[in-house]
């Protein structure tokens, strides 16, 4: 049986420096950042009080949810998935299904690492104060794992597999990766393919006790996300939403849909907690693994590589990844491919992180540009052995390229990596 | 507060759940929730909800089950105003 190429039609995005694809992208392209100082965050105590948070007024979040449903809609992640969701169906060019009958050939993978932690608190203060009469209907919705994906579905009529994928920090570039192999594989034309995260002090709280964000910036919070600088102290917890379609090849042709590149392989694995691997680090062989086994996937060559997108969070991690990239990849010192990471302006947005950080890296091949690294003015000097530091953009580079890596990791040992290619019309 | 009252403020919690506008225009005892104002089952008890603090009364679980209409929501409310003011 031949085996669909799988293209991407259609992006949303719900970012902390942009909630539309064209803002998103004129703030990639200018280093824009999206952190800020979170009031809420000092009041509780916390050692960062620094996050990035998507800007959505009600107006806008009205364009998407009915009245009846924002009544008791608690849950961030839901509201900022289901606008990245409908906002690449719509830029695909495609209608939410009609009334009768779902779309049998289009669903979704759209992850998250919880649902609805406000709506949760909120529903387990109740039952605490003996007020279980009182939760009403909504709880369930918006705290199972599957709200989003179910709440995306049940507004776009969608009848092929619908389904919440998590994996920590690597959840965004899974649901990519699922979906991909989903069409590939001829078991749908069409895949929503993204991921969410919740705002807010009880979804970031176990970050900021891990001591794990930094604590530094709490006063500058522009500066505060600085991956693979000297002086990156910790990441800056994150929030928010991307979404992307994917779609067979033959299906985007015939209805002449936009294409903005397409998505040729890639791998998911996990260290297994072994060897230096444990819940919160990664398995260096497994990571390494990981890219290698995408590029085989891909049916490309290690040398093909031109841009990476990386992890890369701004934590002592980030020389271990470079290193990683740089054992998987062969390359020397000075053939490094350029290299950035979308964190330096959002944060670590994690569950959101990995489709988030897919959204820019499409908008740079199918654009033709590679976005700034942030506050990576002092370069980490671990890194600066391992790879030349004109690699390392600090202003945007305006420049065509073909072939894009992009990697994810997470808590758990979990590795993935994504391997993304230019289209051309053909 | 009599039938129509009721009714008045039953029909105005009502209106958030349904997309029937004509169906609840023409409300009467004889309205059903699901069938003729399409009303989502799980939103029935986010009405009973709304009901309790509207008329300021407590609605048991066997009554719960009944309010599936009209007719029999009006009762109830009815009914449970009558045993608060006994």
């Amino acid at each position: 049986m031949s085996e669909n190429r799988v293209v991407v039609t259609g992006l949303g995005i719900c970012a902390p420096n942009g909630t539309t694809v064209e803002a998103f992208t004129d703030a990639i392209k200018s280093g824009l950042s999206g952190i800020a100082h979170q009031p809420e965050l000092e009041r509780l105590g916390f050692s960062c009080q620094v996050a990035g948070k998507p800007t959505l007024d009600e107006e806008r979040i009205d364009q998407y949810f009915s009245a009846l449903e924002m009544r008791s809609m608690d849950s961030s992640g839901i509201v900022y998935g289901v606008i990245a969701g409908l906002d690449a169906w719509r830029d695909a060019g495609l209608l939410p299904a009609g009334a009768d009958e779902p779309d049998w050939e289009s669903g979704t993978f759209f992850g998250t690492g919880t649902s609805g932690i406000n709506k949760f608190r909120w529903a387990i203060n109740k039952i605490d104060e003996l007020g279980i009469r009182k939760l009403g209907s909504s709880v369930v919705a918006q705290t199972m794992a599957s709200g989003v994906s179910a709440f995306i579905s049940g507004k776009l009529g969608l009848g092929n597999r619908v389904s919440t994928n998590s994996s920590a920090c690597a959840t965004g570039a899974e649901s990519i990766l699922l979906a991909y192999e989903h069409i590939k594989s001829g078991k749908a034309k069409r895949m929503l393919a993204g991921s969410t995260s919740d705002s807010g002090p009880y979804i970031w709280g176990g970050f900021d006790a891990m001591k794990v964000c930094t604590f530094k910036h709490n006063d500058t919070p522009h500066t505060a996300s600085r991956p693979m600088s000297a002086t990156a102290s910790g990441f800056v917890p994150g929030s928010g939403a991307g979404a992307l379609v994917l779609e067979s090849l033959d299906s985007a042709l015939s209805r002449k849909a936009k294409i903005y590149a397409e998505i040729i392989g890639g791998s998911l694995n996990s260290g297994g907690q072994r060897g230096e691997g444990t819940m919160t680090a990664p398995n260096p062989l497994a990571v390494q693994r990981c890219i290698i086994a995408a590029l085989e996937n891909a049916g490309i060559k290690a040398e093909d590589v031109e841009v990476i997108n990386g992890h890369l969070t701004a934590t002592s991690k980030d020389a271990l990844e470079i290193e990683n990239w740089k054992i998987a990849l062969n390359r020397s010192k000075e053939n490094f491919p350029y290299i950035n990471s979308l964190k330096g302006m959002i944060g670590h947005c994690i569950s959101a992180s990995g489709s988030i950080e897919c959204v820019a890296s499409v908008l740079q091949l199918h654009e033709g540009f590679i976005f700034p690294n942030v506050n990576c003015n002092d370069l980490n000097p671990e890194i600066a052995l391992l790879i030349d530091e004109q690699k390392i953009p600090r202003k945007t580079i305006k420049k065509n390229f073909d072939i894009l890596a992009k990697a994810s990791f997470g808590f758990g040992d979990v590795n993935a990596c994504l391997i993304l290619k230019k289209y051309h019309n053909e | 507060m009599n039938k129509n009252d009721i009714l008045a403020g039953l029909k105005e919690i009502i209106t958030p759940y349904t997309e029937e506008k004509t169906a609840l225009e023409h409300i009467t005892e004889d309205t059903d929730f699901i069938t003729d104002l399409k009303i989502n089952s799980a939103n029935l008890v986010d009405i009973v909800l709304d009901i309790e603090e509207k008329f300021d009364i407590a609605i048991d679980n066997d009554s719960m089950a009944k309010m599936l209409n009209v007719k029999a929501t009006l009762e109830i409310i009815a009914q449970k105003q009558a045993e608060n003011a006994g």
